[in-house]
């Protein structure tokens, strides 16, 4: 088997060095080295986003993306997210609006819809938020009341004054 | 703001205080679920677990003529390497028969094959190690030497004589077969002015949930006991079998199920690697992990569907449907899938075509075969999509041959509301439905009239537009009569226990399971409606044989209605008890107090006497300062099974609006409607999503979802990227609404509602695709997934 591999980076804003065997993939690394369990292996082959993760600030799917290219980079999951409240008024929204049922897709269906919020100028539609959410598999709700919680958190973040 | 407004309590009896029937309070356990804080079986680790991974069988019908293990057992990190045979010494086989299916039969299915795999993906050896990885690096040195048989692919031909014989001890590859004829169908047919006749097909599809299949085993020598974390619906269903094919007691297994990542019927049924993972834990006396991947969830979570159904409806020029006939053929593989069966689909499908309407006369036959592919058994709306699409097809197939609205065909055949109870044609039992307020509920709704002229001026740009019906019926809070009466340990009725703690709050533990529908919520609107205190100050915990009333679980859309009435019920003796304590306390008589918002008050006046927290106080810590010889009771159990009828039947009619592409053949999806009928609806809003996410998983089935396999039994599609599901850009918005006729046989009044949207979904589909077709003398489409390839073969494009 190939050697491990040293490597240092930051995980929700904590600093971390292990040894990774190459061929580990992120999210396993996440589960099972950091025990950070919030973020879900779904299908392992980059379709359903259960897995979804920031590095750098850029969501990526945890499972087509190796530990070791995380070397150096900035890893943020839904536990960091949490913990910092960035995601807060979302995941109130998600509550309200009962957008999630079984709740195994939703940290990677919340990452996926902050990213959508955060780059959007103004409030996105219905269609586009649709869109944006087109790699993430929901089972449970039909996938409306999701859009729904983003929409009205979407616009809730244009303020008061509209 | 899109956020669904509460609406007012449905039940004005119920109108107390605490009155949370019929409101849409948020579910109690969400928040850890938005935060990454909850626990999914697949993220349970335990001191010295070790995990299963199974080499499997890539052909779908082979003698296994040898298993090398040498390799893999001297690989690094492997701490065993066990074959079917090793593994048969520890566990029992099981027979997937139940005896209310008359003549139904099945063969011995070992936790691993022994000397012969019958489907693509059986596990034919267990290697257990340190790690996933390792295991699955030491599967690739195990050697399996096949001699391949000639598989039965397919069902059409698995009957025939020059047919290969999967289990040669039963004799044929017939599983069951169910003849049923009431009325006079052969007549019924004679009197009608049109009779159309076609052939239904409905692809095999699969549940794909999005947490794969997940136990975690762990044996205890010392305790002599066995703890199984399990994603599962029917905890002691599952507590019974282990004990059962361990060779222990009952109560020498404990089944703890948490989160759970999405069920729909996949998680209700006994699976042999879970039973092979179970029996590992036993045999290596260690916590053993299995977590199925994607791949190999798509050849072993079970399949659905997967009928042909020849059929026939009768009809007069003025439209009285006068018969109905179908001859339904369904392949489920190699085993009937235990304890519950694979032959309970078709004899729905017998059961619920032409069920929504007065024609008494029906001939029905249902044949349910075996063949090398992977098991099917049933999946969320069992039968119910199937019977659907063959009765609501018929319908709007003889509308348009008798040039009627289908609606109004629906309205001159469809039960009056008024005619209950009543019987249908299969024999079922119908306490109160409400077909035709349902009917007129969604003609208004959805502005029928309005759709209509909007589709013909459509027409004239060629734009295709098509409007398409469903009424349905759902089986829901199940008696004995789907299970028990069968032989099968599923505990029909459901407990509640609910608990006055020491500071005031309450505790109830309930047999019914959380699967994200939101079963915690309700049982806690319900005990909280019946005591009398604040939502918050009830705790629910499910999912526990050793904490929980003995119960079913969650399946047939009986958590609501079932689990809700026991806890309802238990709410209520509780509060009897501590009114009780109170009155003893307060010297006062019972009857003239009450509970409200946690407090103890005068019930004319509703002035505040005590609060609970310090009855409990006084109950708990100085009891010896109540009157001599009173004990108080700070517990109840109640336990609830419908005795009236054998299922509490629902009702309500789909409705799809859509538009084809006849170049490219794809559908677009515009809008979607729903009126359904689940009685007295405990909250609103879970409800809706219910029908919400079941009316999507009806979309997939209708327009992607396949399993296709070839003529070898292999499984062409097995990935993510190959078998299609809904996502959201596809999706329509889905308005629902409600007619409420409540069930007399429980007290709430409640009737299940998880399978609602799938039962119709498909059938409307199809129906509104054809609607647009229809002027371009498109063939009916009558199968699904209705695929751009379909769509352009109906239209002679392709």
């Amino acid at each position: 088997m190939t050697d491990r591999v040293r490597v240092a980076l930051t995980v929700n804003g904590e600093r971390v060095d292990a040894e990774v065997e190459p061929r580990q993939n992120l999210v396993d690394f996440l589960r099972e080295e950091l025990q950070l369990t919030g973020s879900h292996v779904g299908c392992e082959h980059g379709v359903c986003g259960a897995c979804t993760v920031r590095v750098d600030g850029t969501i990526v799917r945890g499972c087509l993306m190796l530990a070791v290219q995380c070397d150096g980079a900035s890893v943020e999951s839904i536990e960091g997210l949490s913990d910092s409240g960035d995601i807060a008024d979302l995941q109130a929204a998600f509550c309200e609006r009962n957008a999630l049922q079984c709740g195994f897709c939703t940290p990677g269906v919340l990452l996926t819809a902050q990213e959508l919020l955060m780059r959007s100028d103004g409030a996105p539609s219905r269609d586009q938020i649709r869109e944006h959410l087109s790699g993430n598999y929901c089972r449970c709700t039909g996938y409306q009341a999701i859009v729904d919680a983003i929409e009205a958190v979407a616009l809730a973040r244009q303020g008061p004054a509209r | 703001m899109k956020i669904t407004p509460d609406v007012a309590p449905s039940v004005s009896a119920l109108d107390r205080p605490n009155s949370y029937i019929g409101r849409s309070v948020p579910r109690p356990n969400l928040a850890r679920l938005t935060q990454g804080r909850a626990q999914y079986v697949s993220d349970i680790t335990l001191p010295r677990m070790a995990h299963v991974v199974f080499v499997r069988s890539p052909h779908a019908h082979a003698r296994i003529s040898n298993i090398e293990t040498t390799a893999a057992k001297q690989a690094e990190g492997v701490i065993a390497v066990v074959t079917g045979a090793e593994l048969a010494k520890v566990m029992t086989p099981w027979v997937g028969v139940l005896t209310h299916l008359k003549g139904i039969k099945s063969a011995p299915q070992y936790p691993i094959a022994v000397e012969r795999a019958c489907w693509q993906g059986e596990a034919v050896c267990a290697v257990v190690a340190r790690t996933r990885a390792l295991a699955e690096d030491a599967c690739e040195l195990i050697e399996v030497t096949y001699e391949q048989l000639t598989p039965v692919t397919d069902a059409e031909t698995a009957l025939d004589p020059a047919t290969q014989v999967i289990h040669p001890d039963l004799g044929d590859n017939l599983t069951f077969e169910r003849k049923h004829e009431a009325g006079a169908p052969d007549q019924g047919f004679a009197q009608a002015d049109a009779i159309v006749e076609t052939t239904f097909r409905f692809g095999r599809h699969t549940g794909v949930t999005n947490e794969p299949r997940a136990t975690v085993a762990d044996w205890n020598p010392g305790e002599q006991r066995l703890t199984v974390y399990q994603g599962t619906q029917a905890p002691h269903m599952m507590q019974n079998l282990f004990a059962k094919h361990l060779g222990l007691e009952e109560h020498q297994v404990r089944v703890l199920t948490k989160d759970v990542g999405g069920s729909f019927g996949i998680k209700v049924h006994t699976y042999a690697d879970e039973m092979a993972t179970v029996a590992l834990a036993k045999l290596l006396r260690r916590p053993i992990k299995f977590v199925a991947d994607r791949l190999e969830s798509f050849v072993t979570d079970i399949h659905a569907r997967d009928h042909r159904v020849k059929a026939k409806i009768g009809v007069t020029r003025d439209g009285t449907i006068t018969a109905f006939e179908i001859d339904d053929l369904t392949g489920i593989g190699p085993y009937s899938v235990y304890p519950r069966t694979s032959g309970i689909e078709a004899n729905q499908v017998v059961n619920l075509v032409g069920g929504p309407y007065l024609c008494p006369n029906y001939r029905a036959r249902a044949r349910v075969v075996f063949q090398n592919k992977n098991v099917m058994c049933q999946y969320r709306a069992v039968g119910h999509p199937i019977a659907t699409s063959v009765t609501e097809g018929l319908v709007e197939l003889a509308a348009a041959q008798i040039g009627m609205d289908p609606l109004e065909l629906r309205r001159r055949n469809l039960i009056p509301d008024d005619a209950y109870p009543a019987t249908g044609a299969s024999g079922i039992k119908f306490e109160a439905l409400s077909h035709h307020a349902c009917l007129a509920h969604i003609d208004s709704m959805m502005n029928y009239a309005g759709l209509r002229a909007e589709q013909a001026r459509l027409r004239e740009r060629s734009v295709r537009r098509g409007i398409g019906f469903a009424s349905f019926i759902e089986v829901t809070n199940p008696s004995a009569a789907f299970y028990g009466v069968g032989g099968a340990r599923i505990a029909a009725q459901d407990g509640a226990t609910v608990r006055l703690d020491a500071t005031g709050a309450l505790f109830c533990a309930t047999g019914v399971t959380e699967q994200g529908q939101g079963t915690e919520a309700v049982i806690a609107q319900c005990v909280a409606t019946a005591f009398g205190v604040p939502l918050e100050r009830v705790r629910v915990l499910t999912g526990d044989t050793d904490n929980v009333p003995y119960g079913g679980g969650t399946w047939a859309s009986r958590a609501a209605g079932i689990g809700g009435e026991a806890a309802w019920q238990a709410g209520k003796s509780l509060r009897a008890n501590v009114l009780t304590a109170a009155a003893s306390i307060l010297q006062a008589d019972p009857s003239k107090l009450d509970i409200s918002n946690g407090v103890i008050v005068d019930a004319d006046s509703g002035r505040e006497r005590i609060g609970l927290d310090e009855v409990a106080r006084i109950v708990y810590f100085r009891p010896d300062t109540l009157p001599p010889g009173f004990q108080a009771e700070m517990v109840a159990t109640r336990h609830y099974v419908p005795r009236g009828y054998p299922f509490a039947f629902t009702n309500g009619i789909q409705a799809s609006y859509l538009e084809v592409d006849t170049d490219t053949g794809f559908i677009k999806l515009l809008k979607h409607w729903c009126v359904e009928d689940c009685g007295t609806v405990i909250n609103p809003q879970l409800v809706d999503e219910q029908i919400r996410g079941g009316i999507v998983q009806g979309i997939g089935a209708a327009l992607f979802e396949h399993c296709v396999y070839d003529e070898r039994g292999q499984l062409l599609n097995g990935t993510m990227a190959d078998y299609l599901v809904p996502m959201a850009p596809e999706m329509p918005d889905i308005e629902v609404s409600h007619v409420v006729t409540p069930t007399a046989d429980s007290e709430l009044g409640a009737k299940g509602a998880g399978e609602a949207g799938t039962a119709g979904a498909s059938g409307a589909i199809m129906n509104a695709v054809n609607d647009a077709l229809r002027p371009l003398g498109a063939a009916p489409i009558t199968e699904i997934p209705m695929t751009p390839d379909v769509v352009l073969r109906a239209l002679n494009k392709i």
